[in-house]
């Protein structure tokens, strides 16, 4: 038996393979990204990564690892202090329509009903009006709202807002989909519900996604590429392909089996800084560190 | 049901007490009539015309300075809220204006434009603009800034986003602007009616005290409480109800 649980450890290993993109083959090039905010904190440092198109990307970490801050500069809503992001080779400089960004929050105009919502965002991308209740509805059907088409935003449970929003980000037909932890404000439920249906809209579109979230399981179900992070100074440590075919059960054996090796690289990540008893830490890195004051931490004994 | 009541049992309970201080005869019932008095004033001149006559001239005049104040104020407050220069010299003006009451314009505004109806339509628009300035500049800052960023991820620029998007996000607020405008617009009008000849509710009031005639003063008063309150509830509140539920801002004002 111990046997079997080794061999089943040591197979999630092996659909786990470290990633290797050459950046001209690239659909998303990020290139030494760096970003400081006005307050000194390093949001990310040196950061490289390529993403082939088609590919599902996760950008996965704890909370102030600079994930977000990643995905704000791919989406253009950051401008960062170093390096480039480019797509399909060129320099981004600012938001394009060829990239969409998707919140936590559903974010719908409240007051415009679903179809309007989906019809409203048509307009600006310059859809001839006949055209555009017509592929709203295709959209609504695609995200499983229909019979809501006329309801406000209000009147609906946040996992249908959420699916409103996926169905106006779609119709909007960008190339790449850029979302910061969407689910993270549904109940588990919901959250998986929302999960396998992105999963079968992705395998039908074939659209790149770059996909924030800071839950292992969310990030093993969806992507076909891992990317963990760790703060302080933001960065990536580990790239890797998660060879699991699609469709993906939350359920799956060897899907959990990923989830606790991840969760122990990642703690791995995170553990020295963390576990490090605090009396062996030298004074001048804490009295350093911005927003921690000085006194009040454990001090060495002398 | 019961609140009807209850408000129903309270304007009762005045109209009693009022009643009853009357017959009591501390003061001349010429100068404190009871309220069955008042309202035989009112219906009087209900019945010979001069309380419609009047109150057509006062909404008339209020309605054109109303519409000139929405006119200018909401696009004054739309570009203070998103231009700097505006920001920075015109609103520091706004606001200081705002600190004189409206009354005070009218002086000025008998210099420059006599005895007329422009005098009063100045000294109300005037007297509302700024308000309505300032409350649209304000619900436009507060527009939701989640709302402009995915308008902006969207591609959603120019007027689409400045009418469709800034525009009604801001409506709730602005309404209430409006509302506010509008209370003060009605006390602006009525100050300035009340102080020369002018064929409106206000010139009432005064040709009741000049005839020492105290139901007169008292109906036109009840008249005009009357028309501020139905104005209020019937026009700003349906609307501005409606629109905060349709917004999904609250469940009933």
């Amino acid at each position: 038996m111990l046997r079997a649980l080794l061999g089943r450890w040591r197979s999630s290993l092996s659909l786990l393979r470290p990633a290797h993109v050459d950046a001209d083959r690239a659909k998303i090039a990020v290139a030494q990204l760096g970003h400081q905010y006005a307050n000194k904190v390093v949001a990310l440092q040196d950061v490289s990564l390529n993403v082939r198109s088609g590919e599902f990307v996760c950008l996965l970490g704890p909370s102030g690892c600079g994930k977000s801050t990643l995905l704000y500069a791919l989406a253009g809503q950051v401008k960062p202090t170093g390096g480039t992001v480019a797509i399909d080779g060129k320099t981004i400089t600012g938001p394009g329509p060829e990239r969409l960004l998707m919140f936590q929050e559903a974010a719908l105009f409240p007051w415009l009903t679903v179809r309007g919502n989906i019809t409203f965002a048509l307009g600006a991308k310059g859809v001839p009006r006949a055209e555009r209740r017509e592929r709203a509805d295709a959209f609504i059907r695609r995200v499983q709202l229909t019979g809501f088409e006329d309801t406000l935003p209000h009147q609906l449970s946040g996992g249908m807002k959420m699916r409103a929003s996926l169905a106006r980000a779609l119709a909007m037909d960008p190339t790449v989909l850029l979302m910061d932890e969407p689910f993270g404000s549904l109940d588990a439920q919901t959250r998986i519900h929302m999960q396998e249906l992105l999963q079968s809209i992705w395998m039908r579109t074939g659209k790149t996604v770059v996909f924030v979230t800071h839950d292992v399981h969310e990030a093993l179900m969806l992507g076909t590429r891992v990317v963990l992070m760790a703060p302080r100074p933001g960065r990536v440590v580990r790239d890797l392909e998660v060879h699991l075919p699609m469709p993906r059960k939350a359920e799956d054996a060897g899907l959990n089996e990923m989830v606790r090796h991840v969760r122990e690289l990642l703690r791995q990540v995170e553990g020295p800084g963390l576990q490090e008893p605090a009396p062996r830490r030298p004074p001048e890195r804490t009295a350093s560190r911005p927003g921690l004051p000085a006194q009040g931490l454990p001090r060495p004994v002398r | 049901m019961k609140r009807y009541i209850h408000k129903l049992s309270m304007v009762l309970l005045l109209l009693g007490v009022w009643e009853l201080v009357a017959r009591l005869g501390v003061w001349s019932p010429h100068l404190f009539p009871g309220p069955f008095t008042v309202a035989k004033s009112l219906g009087a001149m209900l019945s010979d015309g001069r309380m419609a006559e009047a109150t057509l001239r006062s909404m008339g005049r209020l309605f054109r300075a109303y519409l000139m104040s929405v006119g200018i104020g909401i696009p004054l407050g739309l570009l203070i809220a998103r231009i700097a220069f505006f920001r920075n010299a015109v609103k520091p003006i706004v606001s200081g204006l705002q600190a004189l009451p409206s009354i005070c314009w009218l002086p000025l505004a008998l210099l420059w434009f006599g005895l007329t109806d422009a005098a009063i339509l100045f000294v109300v628009v005037m007297g509302s603009v700024l308000g309505i300035a300032i409350a649209t500049e304000d619900s436009v800052n507060g527009v939701d800034p989640q709302l402009v960023r995915v308008a902006s991820t969207l591609g959603v620029k120019g007027l689409r986003f400045q009418f469709g998007v800034m525009l009604p996000a801001a409506l709730p607020g602005i309404v209430t602007g409006l509302k506010l405008g509008w209370s003060f617009a009605w006390r602006a009008l009525l100050a300035g009616e009340l102080l020369f000849v002018s064929g409106g509710l206000g010139q009432l009031l005064t040709v009741g005290r000049e005839l020492m005639d105290v139901p007169q003063v008292m109906a036109v008063m009840v008249a005009i409480i009357l028309i501020g309150i139905t104005v209020d509830r019937v026009l700003f509140q349906t609307v501005e109800g409606r629109l905060r539920r349709r917004w999904g801002l609250a469940g009933a004002v």
